[in-house]
């Protein structure tokens, strides 16, 4: 589409959304706003009711309860096909019997426009298909049915584009080549996307504001980067990228900092990352750790100013191209994962005595009781 | 031999691989020729002896001779145009009757049925538990003058006082039909239980209402299943004579029941095979016909 639609109000409210499947509860009570043109990834493992939501908002699923509001209009009862929404499907459900054009212009026949030439050659140049118009479905690549999915879904500029997992049968390279793709695309048409995934690469490359669902409820919703750096709950921290988690008991608080103990190390953490309650029961904290936030140095070597320094011995290396992982057991017998950059060529050898350093602001803080799933039923807002 | 670690296996490899290649080579042959020559027995030879058979001239009496004698195909062909005509109308009547009523049943024991769809595909094939000439025999019954069903027809007004079922075209198309429902819904079942679901949700999400979606999605795609439920019914109903012995009369009499009373009654062998051969020539004129309109494109 060269010429955008004036991004009218479509902000996505869902207010309450339940589904139950019998005894199972797939979407619980689920509150979220997205505003218009923005990027949204659900993000969560299988089973987490973020596909549900997608199909309760693409109207293929009725709710058990709560409300969908899409601008000014309630689509909570509607029927499919009278919302203005579109959807790319997992398996990209391309009708086998009609050629790319026709499944292009499947949607614009079906609300009567005649002639849609123009309209289909503008969507599929857009999705960089030119000249595929009179093949089949069968006779394309897996990339490109992709792509023809998604023309056929945006030629209807919906106020919305629903899209389940939809790079989820390409292969890797392909996928990371999709991803821009699918970024450029929606800078380009600016309707506001509803991205369904549990590749929390994906939803991070992609999306501007990221919902990590599980168990049928939005465990955290921000910026990605937000999400990464300051997981509200060990399930964030551990489902986006990897995090050591480091059992300590608050000692005390110095200025902005906060001292924390674990056996006979010291460790500090910025005052700001502990809520109140945390501070006042004086009780243990969880520190999470990222393992690239982690520097690897010999044992000997000055601890630098203002960092946290544990030692541990390393019992396993791998190289992995651009870095290195290393596990590094403390003295209280925990292993924790470090990345180390293959900047320099010494790969360190197992049995090695290491200090590992990091910076008191490049760690978050949990409280140690938070299960691994904290279900908080504030309603989350898209910033 | 510079890579010790590949050497070995492509050693072994030219030394084992190539008898086995040879002798593989030959196994689909041998596999085809079961199939080969119970064609050749059972099909060829007597198609050949029926074609000579439909060529020849003489009485039962004096024996018969083969005369490359053509008129036998004419004069047959002529006799009995108003039988043949009745076969192809019969049989396109019962197999149109028999895809509007299977239709919606494939249609609900693929998307609906749940877990009675076994149970119901059961149901579909149970008459075959049973002789075709007994069920025939059963609508003999059904059909019958004082059966219940002429009495709720009259009663309804949809048959005059005197009216009847039994010995009418009606009563053949119905037994036609009956008989050759289960090869109807079975292929459609088969083309339609493959549909994909999210295909039809996809259409719904692209506007289309339930009709439409089924119209322009569901129905197509079902095509093949058409194609081949036509064709199972079309063919055997075309050349039947069971089904108009049993519940119709003379007057109502197909191509089959010529070709039968030809060869079992009068022992006029030259016409009846002369018929037969007109008849699998005509179905395999219609089928070629109708499979080239219904859609090459829609088959592959």
């Amino acid at each position: 589409m060269t010429t955008p639609q004036p991004t009218e109000d479509a902000e996505l409210r869902l207010i309450g959304l339940t589904k139950r499947f019998g005894p199972v509860t797939a979407v619980d009570d689920l509150h979220l706003r997205v505003p218009s043109g923005a990027f949204i990834a659900l993000l969560g493992p299988s089973g987490c009711g973020k596909t549900t939501t997608l199909r309760m908002v693409a109207g293929l699923e009725a709710p058990t309860a709560g409300q969908i509001l899409l601008g000014d209009s309630d689509l909570t009862g509607l029927k499919p096909y009278r919302r203005p929404v579109n959807t790319v499907f997992q398996s990209y459900a391309l009708f086998p019997h009609l050629d790319i054009y026709e499944n292009v212009a499947f949607g614009l026949r079906r609300s009567g426009i005649k002639d849609v030439r123009a309209q289909v050659g503008q969507m599929l140049e857009l999705v960089q298909l030119t000249g595929f118009e009179r093949r089949r479905p069968s006779q394309v690549s897996g990339g490109q049915a992709q792509r023809v999915a998604l023309a056929r879904a945006l030629i209807n500029h919906p106020k919305m584009l629903l899209l389940d997992e939809p790079l989820g049968a390409l292969d890797l390279k392909l996928r990371r080549e999709m991803q821009l793709t699918l970024k450029r695309i929606q800078e380009e048409v600016r309707i506001t996307f509803l991205h369904v995934t549990h590749d929390q690469e994906e939803a991070m490359t992609m999306a501007d504001t990221i919902a990590v669902m599980s168990q049928g409820r939005i465990e955290q919703l921000g910026h990605p980067e937000q999400l990464y750096e300051r997981p509200r709950t060990q399930f964030v921290a551990n489902f986006l990228g990897q995090s050591n988690m480091l059992r300590a008991t608050v000692d005390g608080r110095d200025g902005d900092l906060v001292t924390l103990r674990i056996a006979d190390t010291t460790l500090v953490v910025p005052a700001e990352m502990l809520s109140h309650g945390m501070l006042t029961a004086s009780g243990e904290v969880h520190v999470g750790v990222r393992p690239e936030k982690l520097d690897l140095a010999p044992v000997d070597d000055p601890v630098p100013q203002g960092r946290n320094a544990l030692r541990g011995v390393v019992v396993d290396t791998s190289f992995m191209g651009t870095s290195t992982q290393y596990l590094v057991r403390t003295g209280w017998d925990q292993e924790l994962t470090v990345f180390a950059q293959n900047r320099h060529t010494d790969v360190v050898a197992p049995g090695t005595r290491v200090r590992l350093t990091w910076r008191p602001e490049h760690a978050f803080v949990l409280d140690a009781d938070t299960p691994t799933s904290a279900a908080a039923p504030q309603p989350a807002v898209a910033p | 031999m510079t890579q010790p670690l590949v050497a070995p296996a492509a050693d072994t490899g030219a030394d084992v691989a190539p008898p086995v290649r040879r002798r593989g080579r030959w196994i689909p042959y041998l596999l085809l020729l079961p199939g080969l020559l119970w064609l050749a027995i059972f099909f060829v030879l007597p198609m050949l002896t029926v074609a000579s058979t439909s060529l020849q001239e003489g009485s039962l009496a004096q024996g018969y001779e083969l005369t490359w004698r053509l008129a036998n195909y004419t004069e047959a062909a002529q006799r009995y145009a108003a039988q043949f005509s009745r076969a192809f109308l019969f049989a396109a009547a019962s197999t149109v009757l028999a895809l509007v009523v299977s239709y919606p049943l494939a249609y609900f024991i693929a998307f609906k049925a749940g877990r009675w769809r076994n149970l119901l595909l059961l149901l579909v094939i149970a008459p075959f538990f049973t002789s075709f000439l007994i069920r025939t025999l059963a609508w003999k019954i059904i059909l019958s003058d004082s059966g219940w069903v002429v009495g709720t027809f009259q009663t309804l007004g949809l048959l005059p006082e005197q009216g009847r079922l039994l010995a009418t075209s009606v009563a053949v198309i119905a037994g036609l039909t009956y008989n050759f429902l289960p090869f109807m819904t079975l292929p459609l079942y088969a083309s339609l239980e493959k549909i994909d679901r999210s295909l039809i949700e996809a259409a719904t999400d692209l506007y289309a209402s339930p009709f439409t979606a089924f119209w322009k999605v569901t129905w197509p795609l079902s095509l093949p299943g058409v194609v081949a439920g036509t064709l199972l019914t079309f063919i055997p109903a075309a050349g039947d004579f069971v089904n108009v012995r049993f519940l119709g009369t003379p007057s109502q009499s197909m191509i089959g029941n010529v070709i039968e009373s030809r060869f079992l009654v009068v022992l006029d062998y030259p016409t009846a095979a002369a018929l037969s051969f007109t008849l699998m020539l005509a179905i395999l004129l219609l089928v070629g016909l109708y499979v080239r309109r219904a859609g090459t494109e829609t088959i592959v």
